[in-house]
């Protein structure tokens, strides 16, 4: 059992990998639902792990305001009286469209058209405790338990309206929000039933949902939700909110990491007309009528400090190969380790025929969601509501409450839809900072942080070092496979080849940089070390390395995505072009199966690029990916080739440069993105698995890339890249 | 200090009080209510707050309000008319060409300018003419989409000078 302050005060690296009940479980507050919502009828989802609980107690059966509320409830679906439905979850949309996702699988399992369905999503005050909108968590455990809700108001509903109508409830479906018995003659619309009820329900765990071969509007391609408002720029991010009164500000921030604060004058700043600046400990920060005068009275501020000196990038390698010695090493899956080791290393490189042994590397990358971090904080008396772009809007109500020493019942938290996550957004540090000048301003306050700022202040993708020793005999069987991850984390870890010995292993380190979640977790670092190995011993034993994975995969789903892929490449069809490449990688994580294939050309180097070096451009990538059922297939195949692109930077080029306890290259003019130049042709092959359920798939697609353009590079020159990002500034042979 | 007091933005003339020196950017987002251009990276690295002045695409962000005066403005919240989308934002709904669309704005902006410029642009000329637009969800493969299904279509958005109306904000 981990208790609340030891996960708080791990990494953010995977720390939602525990599957621990949250540590924090409120006495749900027995709120009347009825005052709350007005007339019409609620229905109760308890949380899928109370309903176990819950399970033989029975629904209380009493009436509306009395019944006894479960403690722990996952959303609640209210239909009004005009026969809209609202369904208020905790989970929010940062651009992974889950709020389309759960929006169809409501009306889907409703009958109701998509229209009439609206989600209140990340709202403390309004929606259900939720951990947080992470680990492609969403659509394996929300859309259940919203489809259970969606599956026991419509049978509700339907034994309404038949009492209504007068007919049997087995007379009746709803088609469009529109209940019909069997020849027609008698309807009643959602509203007629809805209206003037004052009824709370708590939805049975025994309800039965609709299976993916009988979805109607799951399964197809509803458009993005609100699409509308965003191509026109009327959406409103926290970036753009207003309040009444709202001054701005803006943080001094130290020297350094680490940086301790030696002396501060704050004169020159205070003399600027209309600013106040703000010092408590070592948070600095002013306010100011408007943005360029904040900026300007922060530049005014006079500090001093002092920081340690503190290691960069080039004794990384040295540094994550030392055991952690403080609780913030270390992801807090698997605590330090990996699975029990199988059979035994020595016998397994003993029956070998070719042995190897090779080290992988990965550098921090930034998450770079195109909006920065934001916060509008306001006070009202000693009630504190912010706005905040977070994947985890409870996380920041408990974030808020600790720094202001107030109790979470004080504390609003109000996820506006957000420019982005990738998992960058788990903290609450911008809120906070909002909230602290707020309370000295006693205004409103906005925070926005700039692009050096959110390079610099947030958090990255941890770094690795990564360890395989392994053999393989002639036919290519692999015999051994011992696997040590130092400091970027066990995601994606385990392997899905037959190897009879094998240890895995991950060892936590002492990261030197504020490191935590990003998507797909260190899943990328293992599957880019793993495949690329795979790939190695394949050419050790001078075997294709398509045959050589399929010779040690039994996994038929796995098999399966390998095969697409390779069909749709052509992979074995033909020789690649001079100067060009093909590499092949296959990988499983989250519920999610994925191959890919890639197509790289050797080219002269540009002219903006260092001259002696040749330019590795990605011409190809085919992608075949298998998540079970497909909720919406536009939106999966838009995921995946998202996920392709953000690969490609991690794959090529970003890696975040730092020292002495700063970051050297925190704008994009240094810290190269993936951009429209660097885009290949993109061929997605979903894998619709009707018989499996629907997992999410905003993150393993984004596994199989690096690895296939390293195998590529290798294939067209020979030369064998593990380090990532493989071609920073091109080849340097 | 000198004073910015009037602005051309979206075919009116708009009465402002701002620091010449102030971001375009900043004074359309706080001061005018026009949130629909974003802040990417204050830099004019990304495009996220790409507006077009006198019809060419402009980083809003590293433009002093100041060079503006006198221009025709237009930002994002001009291209949808009575009520109907512009065909470039249909087209950016129809093709699915966004993820979390902080990008959108700026996206739709630059792509406007370059068909007022290039009404049929090949796929290499949409590569760089939007390759100073960032969209960090990686949606590049359906912008394109989105740019070539309204190739050859009437698109200008803005640019051509108005007669304009007196309007304070």
């Amino acid at each position: 059992m981990i208790d609340e302050q030891t996960l708080r005060d791990e990494i953010e690296v995977e720390r939602y990998e525990l599957f621990e009940s949250p540590a924090y479980n409120f006495h749900f507050d027995r709120r009347d639902f009825i005052k709350a919502f007005g007339l019409g009828i609620v229905f109760i989802v308890p949380a899928a792990r109370a309903l176990a609980q819950q399970r033989g107690q029975g629904e209380s059966g009493r009436g509306a305001g009395n019944q006894s509320l479960p403690n722990d409830i996952d959303a609640w679906i209210h239909i009004d009286e005009s026969g809209g439905v609202t369904v208020f979850t905790g989970k929010v949309e940062v651009g992974q469209n889950t709020r389309t996702t759960l929006t169809q699988s409501v009306a889907d399992e409703l009958h109701v058209p998509v229209n009439s369905v609206r989600l209140v999503m990340g709202d403390t005050d309004l929606t259900p405790f939720d951990m947080g909108t992470f680990g492609s968590r969403s659509t394996p455990t929300m859309v259940p338990q919203l489809r259970k809700a969606a599956a026991a108001a419509r049978e509700t509903l339907v034994a309404m309206a038949a009492a209504q109508l007068n007919v049997a409830p087995a007379d009746l479906r709803i088609v469009d929000a529109r209940f019909l018995n069997h020849d027609k003659s008698k309807t009643l619309t959602l509203a007629e039933v809805a209206k003037g009820r004052k009824l709370v329900k708590i939805i049975p765990d025994s309800i039965a949902i609709t299976q993916p071969k009988d979805w109607i509007i799951a399964g197809t391609s509803v458009p993005k939700v609100d699409a509308a408002n965003y191509v026109t720029g009327k959406h409103q991010y926290t970036f753009d909110i207003k309040r009444e009164g709202m001054l701005y500000g803006k943080i001094v921030r130290p020297a350094a990491f680490n940086a301790s604060l030696v002396s501060v004058d704050v004169k020159a700043a205070e003399a600027m007309p209309g600013v106040k600046v703000v010092t408590d400990g070592s948070f600095i920060g002013v306010v100011a009528a408007d943005q360029l005068t904040a900026t300007k009275a922060a530049n005014a501020v006079a500090v001093d400090w002092k920081s340690p000196g503190q290691p960069g990038n080039s004794e990384l390698v040295d540094l994550l190969r030392k055991p952690a010695t403080n609780q913030r090493g270390g992801g807090g899956e698997g605590g330090g380790g990996g699975s029990r080791p199988q059979g035994s290393i020595t016998d397994g490189l003993a029956a070998a025929d070719k042995k190897l042994e090779q080290t992988y590397t990965v550098q921090y990358i930034a998450h770079a969601p195109l909006e920065p971090r934001a916060a509008v904080a306001e006070w009202n008396g000693d009630k504190l509501t912010v706005w905040t772009g977070s994947q985890r809007p409870f996380g920041v109500r408990t974030e808020l409450a600790e720094a202001f020493h107030i109790p979470e019942e004080k504390v609003r938290v109000i996820v506006p839809d957000t420019g982005s996550g990738y998992g960058g957004k788990h903290t609450g540090e911008c809120a906070v900072e909002a909230a602290r000048l707020a309370k000295a301003a006693g205004k409103p306050v906005k925070l926005t942080w700039t692009r050096e700022e959110e390079f610099t202040w947030a958090y990255f993708r941890p770094a690795g070092v990564i360890d395989i020793k392994s053999g393989v005999k002639n036919d290519g069987t692999l015999t051994a496979w011992e696997f040590h991850n130092y400091n970027s984390g066990a995601s994606g870890i385990q392997i899905k080849y037959d190897i009879p010995n094998n240890d895995i292993r991950f060892h936590p380190s002492n990261s030197p940089l504020k490191q935590g979640s990003y998507r797909g977790l260190a899943a990328t670092a293992n599957h880019f070390a793993r495949e690329s190995h795979i790939d190695e011993l394949a050419h050790a034993v001078n075997l294709d390395p398509l045959e050589l994975r399929l010779k040690n995969i039994k996994d038929e789903r796995l098999r399966d995505v390998l095969q697409a892929t390779a069909k749709a490449f052509g992979w074995g069809q033909s020789k690649p072009a001079a100067h060009h490449g093909f590499g092949i990688a296959c990988g499983f994580e989250k519920g999610g199966y994925v191959a890919t294939c890639a197509e790289i050309a050797i080219e002269p180097p540009s002219d903006k690029e260092d001259k002696a070096n040749q330019r590795v451009r990605i011409v190809r990538v085919v992608e075949a990916f298998e998540c079970g059922a497909v909720v919406n297939p536009t939106h999966l195949k838009n995921q995946i080739e998202g996920s392709i692109v953000m690969a490609i930077g991690g794959a090529l080029f970003e890696s975040i440069q730092f020292g002495n306890g700063k970051i050297l290259n925190p704008h994009f003019a240094q810290y190269r993105v993936p951009r429209f130049s660097d885009l290949p042709k993109i061929e997605v092959v979903l894998v619709d698995r009707k018989d499996i359920p629907s997992a999410g798939a905003g993150e393993t697609p984004i596994v199989g890339l690096a690895p296939a353009v390293a195998n590529a590079i290798f294939n067209a020159t020979g030369v064998r890249l593990r380090s990532l990002p493989l071609a920073p500034k091109g080849l340097t042979t | 200090m000198a004073r910015v007091t009037s602005l051309n933005i979206n075919g009116k003339r708009t009465t402002v009080d701002v620091d010449a020196t102030a971001s375009l950017l900043a004074v359309l987002r706080n001061d005018l209510a026009l949130t629909g251009s974003k802040y990417g990276c204050g830099e004019g690295q990304c495009g996220a707050c790409t507006v077009l002045i006198d019809g060419v695409a402009t980083r809003s962000c590293i433009t002093q309000v100041g060079r503006a005066t006198g221009k025709q403005i237009t930002t994002i919240e001009a291209l949808e008319k009575d009520g109907k989308l512009h065909p470039l934002q249909e087209a950016f709904i129809k093709a699915d060409a966004m993820q979390c669309a902080y990008c959108t704005s700026g996206m739709i902006m630059s792509a406007s300018a370059l068909l007022a410029k290039n009404p049929k642009p090949s796929r290499e000329e949409i590569i760089t003419g939007m390759n100073g637009n960032i969209c960090r969800c990686g949606t590049y493969q359906r912008i394109i989409e989105a740019i070539q299904s309204v190739s050859g279509m009437q698109t200008a958005a803005g640019g051509a000078r108005t007669d304009a109306q007196e309007v304070t904000s």
